[in-house]
């Protein structure tokens, strides 16, 4: 709420939409926030440009083909994928106010978001115990580069998700906090499609080559 | 105030074409003297663009200041005032359909010569290939042909095409001899091609145009472009004087440094495409032996 | 003192200049001066809760202008430095590294940290009154936005006494950029410091595409919106789309540097073009980003300065879409000589000179609309007709430059120096200045003396063309960027001699703005009317300066220029629906120290990040952290203003 309600009078709350767009500040948050997305993907767009120029020049060290694990990436797609339904059905159960509901599932998307960090990060000390560290070539920098920055993104969501699970115990379901789980679904939904184009980009051309 | 304004902008104006008339031509300007053919379409290019380009200026300019002057609100002025007229289609029609004219004639002209300037320009000779890597901050040169290698000075035949294949095994320079033709980059990993060609002997002025740290001002060489005959016998002198470029000479080449003009009466087999493959030239899709546009 | 300690000091601060030790001495005096004026004065808690809490976008505004002018002045003594250096042949004045220094933090000042901020400032003291509403869609994120800016700046101006700064011209390429050519501190303050003013740059885009698109007063819809707006909306369009690919570039530089990663490296494997590329994916449409606000101010000068509504309104909208649209297609015109083939250079050449037909039309439209009115030549209308003659030079050379062919022989040349200062300093600098001239008395309640501004004026444009004419000359002679030294004997040193010159009346020309600032804020005429101008657009129907709630009620707007209008149907006779609504409790947004803690432990981030001190650029990162979880945890971030506290306001103003 803030400065907008007071232009649109009378029309304060709209009883029809779902409660998350109910305010008009809660609104323009969201449309805000689909705005930071399309400066995300872009960053992201960059970085798989920079990958896709480099993940030839191998330096003589390891190749796409013996680096990547295809039980590992496969894995990591699932649960991923999997994560991005659950969320889903968090944000079904807010619509229809079912507090614990809400919480349960994203509990569960939260869990397997961890799954997926922790899986990531032993893909990671695996390949740099191997010796395949950044500094060993431009495919590296640009793989770890790429797949780290995802994972971030993904760790960023698991603190961001604690934070609101937190909030919706105290608080329960209000419009603000209504806002913040549609918006962090709408994080997760992002960071999953990112996926999708790393596990087709990096992994499945990666396996291919 | 205005009308004293307006007097010192047409001052301003005549000051700054001066120079440009009188000594326009003179041999200081090296793009508007060109001394081959490449340079020589270069510097039509740029006159055409002048005069297109003039279409549209001189009138803005001349427009602004007879608006400016005849609208202004002083007491007594009788020049029309319409606050609501604020629509025009064939004004409009006009000022976006000169530009767009203009533009497609330039535009004609300019993708020409783009592809025109990739080919060799008319040869009078066989072409000969020189390559050049640019180094922290030296400029080698070396002579397939010839098998001679320079430092920071190049001597070619006039009137024939060269082929200089551009490469650089430090920051990334650029290449230029204003009156022979434009320049290109020299980047690590890469094999650049550009044709230039002096018509007639003279001493050309040549500089890297790509700053590249403490020592890039001092990165000036010369051209020197003579009769064929002239040039084998300057080969054969480099040849018999001169003492080789060696690994380890090159080797201190490539230390940062600033040095003068050096002369060496061979280099290294396959110097420069090693350089180029370690420098990432094995991930391009190119060969090496050619070069790209 | 311990070797180790002289050793690192030594390192740490930069030693060896006189004008370092100067530097040095100016910066501790200058720090102590405002400690003491601030504590004499018992300023403190003023500072802390009118400044560095607010989240108001006047305010806002007012920071980003007086930091603009502030960066102007030090990117100005950069460029006044180097002038001197270049005056004569074999020049002495300064070394190779701190000329490179030098030209390095003067061209990233002057882009990142002058024109932005100015622009910012305009956006932000401007939109939200032009529009009809009572802030911007985030305030509290915008403050987060200059806050970030200003640290940022900070630390970049920083490297000049600590450390050593970045010395690789301001694209930065790499190899030169990159290990083992540049192991200095001084890249890594360049990279941070445009990383963290990038995350506030691309946030302002964001806060105003969104309260532009959402936060209109009823009735002004888009094609209602005056020209301003739609300019800060096409540049706010250009910074979501831009910026990304600058901290994309800026990121993988950085990972290179502290990482030993190959992303740019001139061996094992690394690719320095696609750094070239990311750079001026951004930095292309980036020019667009600090002219198309220009383009808005000016328009909307001519229209309130001829009495007359902007000529072929559509016509403009369509221009500034277009010039939108083509400047993300353009971006390769900056290195034709890097030999991308004759085929893409070609479509590049093309894109090119496109993008001139509606930037010529935008002159053209200018033009008309003073044509057939009432011209009042007063300083902001000043500065815009000094801006034509520049814009229609500087394009008729950038055109001159898309000719891919004809820049093989401009490229890296004094032609293409004189060319975009022409068209930076001609467009956004001029537009800027004419901005600030024209909503000063808006924002701080006073106008700026006209006779001051005249002198101000014509030293800088006379000073401008004195300067930069020659350099274009220089170019067809062959002189290069960024040397810092040239030999008598080629024919430049005339001109070269000629350009420092006006370089130093351009330098008196900006202390005669500074001048004029000063003195009318101590003898300046008072606007009482709120409408100074006669204007046309909604800031005008306000007091000056607004109040913090900007909007007692929200007009609702019938047509174009409403302002004007209302005061047309009021010189009719006609009733003014607007002031007979009773008034309502105001909702705002309240002040926060957040963004400020938050943007000085992003710095504390940079700084442990420029020296490589990992533990400090953690504990930055950690604290950075802990404010966004505070803030998600932080429900009670308004409060509403009651109506007897408005009723009182706007007595105060004299406004029922």
């Amino acid at each position: 709420m803030s400065v907008l309600e007071q232009r649109l009078p009378a029309v304060d709350t709209h009883d029809d939409l779902p409660l998350e767009y109910a305010h008009e500040d809660d609104a323009l948050r969201i449309f805000g926030f689909w705005v930071f997305l399309v400066t995300d993907m872009l960053l992201f767009s960059c970085v798989f440009a920079t990958y896709v120029i480099l993940y030839r020049h191998t330096n003589m060290g390891p190749t796409p083909t013996q680096l990547f694990d295809v039980r590992g990436f496969t894995a990591e797609t699932l649960i991923l994928l999997t994560s991005s339904f659950t969320s889903g059905i968090g944000t079904y159960e807010m619509r229809r106010g079912h507090r614990g509901a809400l919480i349960g599932w994203l509990m569960v998307t939260w869990i397997l978001g961890a799954c997926f960090i922790g899986l990531e990060v032993s893909e990671f000390v695996a390949d740099v115990a191997s010796g395949a560290t950044m500094s060993r070539s431009a495919f590296l920098s640009a793989f770890f580069t790429l797949v780290g920055m995802h994972g971030c993104h993904v760790s960023f969501g698991l603190l961001w998700m604690l934070c609101l699970m937190i909030q919706l115990g105290v608080k329960g379901i209000t419009h603000v906090t209504a806002r913040k789980v549609f918006i962090v679904g709408l994080y997760w939904h992002f960071l999953d499609v990112v996926w999708v184009f790393i596990f087709t980009v990096v992994y499945l051309i990666g396996e291919l080559s | 105030m205005s009308e004293m304004g307006l007097r010192r902008l047409r001052r301003l104006g005549v000051l700054a074409a001066v120079p440009l008339l009188c000594t326009g031509c003179g041999e200081r300007y090296f793009i508007l003297n060109p001394a081959g053919p490449v340079a020589n379409v270069e510097k039509n290019l740029i006159v055409l663009t002048f005069v297109l380009t003039g279409i549209v200026v001189i009138p803005v300019i001349a427009l602004m200041a007879f608006i400016v002057t005849r609208y202004r609100d002083k007491p007594g002025n009788t020049a029309p005032y319409e606050p609501e007229w604020s629509e025009s289609k064939t004004l409009e029609i006009i000022w976006w359909g000169i530009p767009i004219l203009i533009i497609a004639i330039l535009g004609t002209f300019t993708v020409r010569d783009t592809f025109r300037l990739v080919r060799p320009p008319v040869a009078s000779g066989p072409p000969m290939t020189i390559q050049v890597t640019s180094l922290d901050w030296k400029w080698l040169f070396q002579y397939p042909g010839q098998n001679i290698a320079t430092v920071n000075y190049v001597r070619i035949p006039a009137g024939r095409p060269v082929e200089f294949v551009l490469t650089s095994h430090a920051p990334m320079n650029s290449f230029w001899v204003p009156q022979l033709g434009g320049q290109e980059y020299t980047m690590p990993g890469m094999a650049m091609r550009l044709w230039l060609q002096a018509d007639r002997p003279g001493t050309y002025f040549g500089s890297g145009a790509n700053f590249t740290g403490r020592g890039f001002a001092h990165m000036r060489f010369n051209v020197i472009a003579m009769p064929s005959a002239d040039f084998d016998r300057w080969t054969q002198q480099v040849k018999r004087t001169a003492p080789p470029l060696t690994t380890a000479g090159y080797k201190a080449l490539e230390q940062q440094s600033v040095v003068g003009q050096l002369q060496y009466s061979s280099f290294p087999k396959g110097l420069f495409e090693q350089t180029i493959r370690t420098d990432g030239g094995m991930y391009m899709k190119q060969k090496m032996e050619t070069a790209t546009d | 003192m311990p070797a180790s300690v002289t050793n690192f000091a030594t390192h740490f601060f930069v030693t060896g200049e006189p004008m370092i030790y100067g530097a040095d001495v100016a910066i501790v005096l200058v720090s102590l001066a405002i400690l003491f004026v601030l504590t004499y004065f018992k300023k403190w808690k003023w500072l802390w809760k009118e400044w560095l809490t607010t989240v108001d976008h006047k305010k806002i505004g007012i920071m980003y202008l007086i930091a603009a002018l502030l960066m102007m002045f030090r990117g100005g003594v950069d460029a006044l430095l180097m002038r001197t250096q270049l005056m004569l042949p074999n020049g002495r004045f300064l070394q190779a590294q701190h000329y490179n220094e030098i030209f390095t933090t003067h061209g990233t000042l002057m882009i990142l940290f002058m024109a932005m901020p100015f622009i910012f400032a305009m956006f932000n003291i401007v939109v939200p009154l032009q529009i009809g509403a009572r802030d911007v869609a985030f305030p509290y994120l915008n403050a987060i936005s200059f806050w970030l800016f200003f640290v940022a700046a900070m630390l970049l101006n920083l490297s000049f006494v600590i450390g050593g700064s970045p010395d690789a011209g301001w694209v930065s390429y790499p190899p030169l950029a990159d290990l083992p050519f540049d192991r200095g501190p001084g890249e890594n303050f360049y990279l941070l410091s445009l990383q963290i003013t990038g995350i506030g740059s691309m946030a302002t885009g964001l806060n105003f595409f969104v309260t532009i698109m959402r936060m209109r007063a009823p009735g002004m819809t888009l094609m209602r919106m005056p020209l301003f707006c739609w300019a800060v909306l096409s540049a706010s369009v250009l910074i979501i789309v831009a910026f990304p690919a600058l901290t994309a570039a800026l990121a993988l530089l950085l990972i290179d540097r502290v990482a030993g990663a190959h992303f740019f490296t001139m061996l094992a494997g690394g690719n320095p073009m696609m750094y070239v590329n990311l750079f001026w994916v951004w930095g292309h449409p980036e020019v667009y980003i600090v002219v198309l606000p220009a383009f808005g101010v000016f328009s909307e000068v001519v229209a309130t300065f001829a009495k007359k509504r902007v000529f072929g309104y559509a016509s403009m909208v369509a221009s500034m879409m277009v010039i939108t649209v083509i400047s993300y297609l353009v971006w390769l015109h900056h290195f034709f000589t890097m030999g991308a083939g004759p085929g893409v250079n070609s479509f590049f050449a093309l894109a090119s000179m496109i993008i001139a037909i509606p930037t010529g039309v935008k002159v053209f439209n200018w033009l008309m609309t003073l044509f057939r009115g009432r011209i009042r030549l007063t300083p902001p209308l000043l500065w815009t007709l000094g801006f034509v003659p520049n814009f229609a030079i500087g394009g008729a050379t950038g055109v001159m430059l898309a000719v891919a062919p004809a820049d093989y022989q401009y490229h890296n040349s004094y032609f293409l120096i004189a060319h975009f200062h022409q068209v930076l300093i001609g467009g956004t600098v001029y537009g800027m200045i004419a901005g600030m001239y024209y909503w000063w008395p808006k924002v701080f309640g006073f106008l700026l003396g006209e006779r001051l501004a005249r002198h101000a004026f014509w030293w800088f444009n006379i000073g401008f063309y004195v300067c930069f004419l020659p350099q274009y000359f220089l170019g067809y002679m062959g002189m290069t960027r960024r040397i810092y030294t040239y030999p008598p004997g080629m024919g430049w040193t005339t001109w070269n001699f000629i350009s420092t010159l006006g370089a130093y009346m351009m330098g008196i020309g900006f202390i005669l703005i500074a001048a004029n600032i000063v003195q009318s804020a101590l003898h300046g005429v008072r606007d009482t009317t709120g409408d100074p101008w006669d204007g046309r657009t909604l800031e005008w129907s306000l007091p000056s300066p607004a109040p913090h709630y900007n909007f007692a009620r929200i007009p609702t707007v019938h047509s174009r220029d409403a302002w004007w209008e209302m005061k047309e149907a009021r010189r009719r006779g006609e009733p003014v629906q607007e002031s007979t609504e009773p008034l309502r409790p105001i909702h705002m947004p309240k002040s926060s120290g957040r963004p400020f803690i938050l943007s000085v432990l992003f710095f504390v981030f940079g700084f442990g990040m420029t020296f490589n001190w990992y533990v400090m650029a953690i504990i930055g990162l950690l604290g950075v952290g802990i404010c966004l979880v505070l803030r998600s945890f932080e429900f009670d971030t308004d409060f509403y203003i009651p109506v007897h506290e408005i009723e009182e306001t706007e007595a105060a103003y004299g406004r029922s």
